[in-house]
């Protein structure tokens, strides 16, 4: 009976913690996300969404905690790890310097797949995400909509399976947005790809999720289907719930290097 | 192989795209050879070292790979604020094969632009010895590869580009004004000769000038042996630091 459960579930984090010096970020989380699941992970801004997924994802170790990824470890099997999952990062992660089908190109060379499949991969998903008839503009010429389809596009190269998605929709427009998430939908369905994501849209979490997680100051505060929530917390729309539990002040996030970068950037680019 | 040749391959499309960057990086020491080159020329030949072009030259190639090799390495920052660096690092690619990939490209973009100065500097005036312009090129890829890698150690530490700018001016600048590229050593007080001994460029400087048939200082095979051992330091260096990085 254990093993099913162990293979039902693909990805199981286990006491999950953390801490940047003083700050703990993520404070002791577990949940499970089943195999084919499409698993909504929320929180206000700062609660600790990006700091699990950066975790899950190998870029960040752990402070403690016990983590399993289609069965293996991220922290001590880091390279078994990045082979089963993709991920659309909340910020873009694209090269604009070179062009949609260069990038895809990349991808797949750095993920070890063969020429022939990688060739008809690309021309696939290009198509799929209406990207193919501009394959070789340069990606710095895209718009926000169309950056974002490639990088979903060049996170589903490698057949993944498990897709992380870091607010995917961010910034989109609703037709844009309804779009991705059809093509997320059908992916899920059809290929049995089980979907992770974090999103501050509500209606999105309610009409995609399966299965939903809150997390605030680094600790999980509920969990179950939408309308489990709704239900524990006695609200009628998933945001009033959400609301309930995360209280009402606006967060505040730290302002990273990174930001302050971005405003020198074009001091040192030629 | 084939990781190691999409990220050299990444390297040289993106500085073959960027016309302003090959503009500029050409510009800055055209410059410094015509002023200095010709400037002091008179001086120089004067004081009875003969021609000063003919002893700047190699020193102006040196600069040249020196900067651009370094802002190779430095590219890494931008990569990170662009989020490029992620795609590298969740990928299963041991982080040891992006740093040689990335080191490779940018040595290579380093190195040729040192070759397009050296070209330049030949209708200038400067004669250097052919026979031995292999061994120049040998010490050129040396230089290129040293301070790609320590421009990627540093980009590891680094998180923005406040600390780049202290980078530039109290270890870039200070080893290139202290190499010995635009004067001869010999008769420097001996504080100077003190730092130079501890500068790799200044190895490098004097063994691409004796290659291409000026006068030594420390030696050509010193040279050699010094920044050759230097460069292989700094590589592992810089991916020691390359493998630490948590973004």
């Amino acid at each position: 009976m254990l093993g099913v459960i162990k293979i039902m579930n693909i990805i199981e984090v286990d006491n999950l913690t953390k801490k940047f010096k003083e700050f703990t970020a993520v404070d002791a989380i577990s949940f499970q996300v089943k195999q084919g699941e499409v698993f909504a992970f929320l929180g206000p801004n700062g609660a600790g969404k990006t700091t699990t997924i950066k975790i899950l994802t190998t870029l960040l170790k752990p402070t403690a905690g016990k983590i399993s990824l289609n069965g293996c470890d991220p922290v001590k099997n880091a390279n078994q790890a990045r082979h089963s999952f993709g991920i659309v990062f909340q910020d873009p992660s694209l090269d604009d310097e070179l062009t949609a089908f260069e990038n895809m190109e990349f991808h797949g060379v750095i993920y070890g797949l063969a020429k022939k499949v990688r060739r008809e991969r690309i021309e696939q998903l290009l198509k799929i995400v209406e990207l193919w008839d501009r394959k070789k503009e340069l990606v710095k010429n895209f718009s926000g909509g169309m950056k974002r389809r490639l990088e979903i596009a060049r996170g589903l190269l490698h057949h993944p399976k498990i897709l992380f998605l870091d607010e995917p929709t961010l910034g989109l427009d609703p037709q844009t947005r309804n779009h991705i998430w059809s093509y997320i939908k059908d992916l899920n369905k059809e290929e049995g790809i089980t979907v992770f994501f974090t999103t501050h849209y509500m209606e999105e979490a309610d009409r995609a999720a399966d299965a939903i997680a809150i997390i605030d100051h680094g600790r999980i505060v509920i969990q179950g289907s939408s309308n489990e929530l709704k239900e524990k917390t006695g609200a009628a729309t998933l945001e009033d719930a959400f609301i309930n539990l995360t209280g009402k002040p606006i967060r505040q996030e730290e302002v990273s290097g990174l930001d302050r970068l971005r405003q020198n950037r074009r001091l040192f680019r030629h | 192989m084939k990781v190691i040749y999409i990220l050299w391959l990444r390297q040289i499309k993106r500085y073959l795209r960027s016309r302003a960057r090959i503009v500029g990086s050409i510009g800055q020491p055209l410059l410094f050879l015509l002023a200095l080159g010709f400037g002091f020329g008179p001086v120089f030949q004067r004081a009875g070292e003969g021609s000063y072009l003919q002893f700047l030259s190699p020193g102006i190639i040196a600069m040249s790979i020196l900067f651009t090799a370094v802002f190779s390495g430095i590219e890494i920052i931008w990569d990170r604020q662009f989020g490029f660096l992620k795609e590298t690092l969740v990928a299963p690619v041991s982080r040891l094969e992006i740093m040689i990939g990335r080191t490779l490209g940018g040595a290579t973009v380093a190195f040729f632009q040192g070759l397009v100065i050296f070209i330049i500097t030949i209708p200038l005036g400067f004669h250097p010895e052919f026979v031995t312009i292999p061994l120049g090129l040998l010490f050129m890829l040396l230089i290129a590869f040293f301070f790609t890698a320590l421009g990627t150690a540093i980009a590891s530490i680094l998180k923005d580009m406040q600390g780049f700018q202290l980078i530039m001016n109290f270890i870039i600048m200070p080893t290139f004004f202290l190499s010995g590229a635009l004067f001869p050593v010999n008769d420097l007080p001996q504080a100077l000769k003190v730092i130079l001994a501890v500068n790799p460029l200044a190895y490098g400087v004097d063994g691409l000038r004796g290659a291409l048939g000026g006068a030594v200082y420390f030696g050509i095979g010193f040279d050699l042996l010094i920044l050759g051992s230097a460069t292989i330091l700094c590589l592992g260096l810089g991916s020691f630091l390359f493998t630490k990085i948590q973004v």
